[in-house]
């Protein structure tokens, strides 16, 4: 592969990752610990939603960040022809 | 049937199949030994570093943990999964292109040299030898109580089983092995706490359950119930925080990172085939570690109502048998302090006549809400899975450190496979005799250096190996200064407040009221600024390293 292909690879690849590791620091600090007493003002549920997503809702996002994560990683081998075998 | 018959049918039959699956994967050759041979497939990777990753610690004390802690106890929920997105996308897939056996192979390989390998050495054996003390120490408790056999009994018996499985089949044995473990203690995990939310709030889902109505009030919520208890009795409101918001913020970044950082749970990233098995399997591991993570939180708001309403106020001399049970082993005690005979159960030290050690929370839970002697059974094999399986994998980190990393990379390059291999089990063995060595004679400080492992994989593996996949500029010089200073400075905080001074260990003399379980934050980012100054000052890396950097960007360009 030439070079010049994989760091355009690479480049795209910083980017996603960018995105991603906002949306995780935004749910877990941002939204469990930073703003939770703001959130906790809405309920959701029986439960106060600041509250909700410290115990609950930030784990259910990393779970969806990583599957994202794998599907436009999966994506971008194809697209820069980075594949394995 | 009653619970001890229970209990030793489920734990036997547990354990015949962990034997039975060590016979079958029996390991061959080093490379069988330290990575499985790099052919397990994702989703049993997964299984199996979740199984690896959820220890005595999560399985046994988290729940109850958080139940005393309130919504303060998010950050180990928080903490100790949202380091699997660092581990997926930063970590796992450069990792598994680089394609070695262990951490300190990435670390000397990468930095040219041999002082960065033996340096990350050391840090495996102390992280991994101080969190296999806990876990031998959680086998013996889960005997003690529940097999009623001595806890040193129980943690030689554990001993026996490790030992086996792990110097016969190494990381392949342990692979598989984890995989029925992870089984075992996911069901008995959820069984209970299924029940739990039936009866309390008639919903199936515990996640769904703690935030629904109890059944007993129609219309309050079961967290809006344990509010009111709680301030009744004059604890902190369950769903308010009482610790500082930066030291949250710094606790809960030292677990993710520290999570990111562990050796045995990196290790397993070199066992799948592909780079995108990598990818993919640290999202399988992370949806089995989060069953258990979200349903966590649920045992634990349950646990606290159902705790409070059977004890509060009520006589002692009618107290449930699990009171008395647990009485014993001394994990809860009673002093009746006004002499009224009824057990006063409140937030004011003073008159407080109850104390409970969070431990019971999640081994006592299924005798609290009266669920058939079966389930307690099971919640005991599946605590012995947990240690177990954390134990096997942290054992093999400290045997491919010393037969590996130390033997064959710098004592005796000239070993054959067949010599590293009888080399790697024999550490294995030797390893595990240390474990249940500490495992019997506990250091007292087992608790206190459980902030060690987190704080030091944070201040000392994970800048270096970011650094080393995401910079080419960083040098050795760097990196062995960043990690040094990151250490250091991590340790010297921690032995300070916990050992030397521990009368000062509070919010009013902690720096910037960070508390030592969150200094490794702190310890991160100083290994980052002294590593990035060093590194502008001496020479760039060599040609041969940056290639290697190129390639481990990129899956399928081959090796330099």
């Amino acid at each position: 592969m030439s070079k010049q292909n994989n760091q355009l690879y690479w480049k795209k690849n910083l980017q996603y990752l960018a995105v991603l590791l906002l949306i995780w620091f935004v749910v877990s600090y941002g939204c469990g610990i930073l703003f939770v007493d703001e959130l906790d003002n809405i309920r959701f549920g029986g439960f106060k939603l600041g509250f909700w997503f410290a115990q609950q809702g930030s784990i259910y996002v990393f779970v969806l960040l990583i599957f994202v994560y794998v599907y436009l990683m999966n994506k971008l081998d194809r697209k820069y022809n980075v594949e394995e075998d | 049937m009653d619970i001890q018959s229970w209990t030793y049918t489920i734990v036997g039959i547990s354990f015949a199949i962990y034997i039975g699956i060590a016979i079958w994967s029996k390991a061959s050759s080093t490379k069988e030994f330290y990575i499985a041979g790099g052919s397990v497939p994702p989703l049993a990777n997964g299984m199996a570093t979740a199984a690896d990753w959820m220890s005595a610690a999560s399985f046994i004390s988290m729940a109850g943990l958080i139940s005393f802690m309130g919504r303060d106890g998010s950050v180990y929920l928080m903490g100790w999964t949202g380091g699997y997105v660092l581990l997926a996308l930063l970590l796992a897939p450069y990792l598994r292109k680089f394609g070695k056996f262990t951490v300190p192979d990435f670390v000397g390989d990468r930095y040219y040299s041999q002082t960065a390998r033996l340096v990350a050495v050391v840090c495996a054996i102390f992280v991994s030898f101080t969190y296999v003390a806990g876990q031998m120490r959680g086998v013996g408790i889960v005997f003690s109580r529940f097999l009623e056999v001595d806890i040193n009994t129980g943690v030689m018996i554990g001993m026996a089983i490790v030992f086996f499985y792990a110097v016969l089949g190494g990381m392949k044995g342990i692979t598989y092995t984890q995989v029925a473990q992870y089984c075992v203690l996911i069901f008995a995990y959820l069984v209970p706490a299924i029940f739990i939310s039936m009866a309390l709030t008639g919903n199936i889902v515990p996640q769904l359950g703690f935030g629904s109505d109890i059944i007993s009030e129609p219309g309050t919520s079961l967290l809006d119930k344990l509010d009111s208890l709680q301030t009744e009795l004059g604890f902190n409101t369950y769903t308010e925080g009482s610790k500082g918001m930066l030291d949250m913020l710094f606790i809960t970044a030292a677990l993710m990172v520290g999570t990111a950082g562990l050796p045995h749970v990196i290790v397993r990233f070199f066992t799948v085939p592909r780079v995108k098995d990598a990818r993919i399997s640290a999202g399988y591991a992370l949806v089995f570690i989060a069953i258990l993570y979200t349903t966590a939180p649920a045992i634990a708001a349950f646990a606290r109502t159902n705790l409070i309403q059977s004890v509060s106020e009520q006589p002692y001399a009618d107290v449930p048998q699990w009171f008395k049970n647990w009485e014993k082993t001394k994990l809860i005690s009673f002093t009746d302090k006004n002499n009224d005979g009824l057990i006063q159960y409140l937030g004011d030290e003073e008159r407080n006549e109850l104390t409970i050690d969070k431990d019971i929370m999640v081994l006592a839970n299924p005798e609290i809400a009266k669920l058939p002697n079966w389930v307690i059974g099971l919640v005991a094999a599946g605590g012995l899975a947990a240690a177990l399986s954390t134990a096997a994998g942290l054992l093999l980190v400290i045997s491919s450190s010393i037969a590996h990393d130390l033997f064959k990379k710098v004592l005796k390059p000239d070993i054959s496979d067949k010599g590293e291999l009888l080399a790697a089990r024999i550490a294995a063995g030797f390893a595990v005799i240390i474990a249940g060595y500490f495992g019997i004679n506990p250091p007292g400080f087992v608790a206190q250096v459980v902030a060690f492992a987190f704080g030091l994989a944070a201040s000392s593996f994970f800048p270096v190996i970011i650094m080393g996949i995401f910079s080419k500029r960083m040098n050795k010089e760097g990196a062995i200064a960043g990690m040094i200073a990151g250490l250091l400075f991590t340790m010297s905080y921690i032995i300070y407040f916990k050992f030397i001074n521990p009368m000062d260990n509070n919010a009013d003399h902690w720096l910037w009221g960070i508390s030592p379980e969150g200094i490794g934050t702190l310890g991160m980012c100083l290994n980052f600024l002294v590593s990035g100054i060093i590194a502008t000052f001496t020479p760039p890396p060599p040609a041969d390293v940056v290639e290697m950097i190129e390639n481990i960007r990129v899956p399928n360009s081959k090796k330099a």
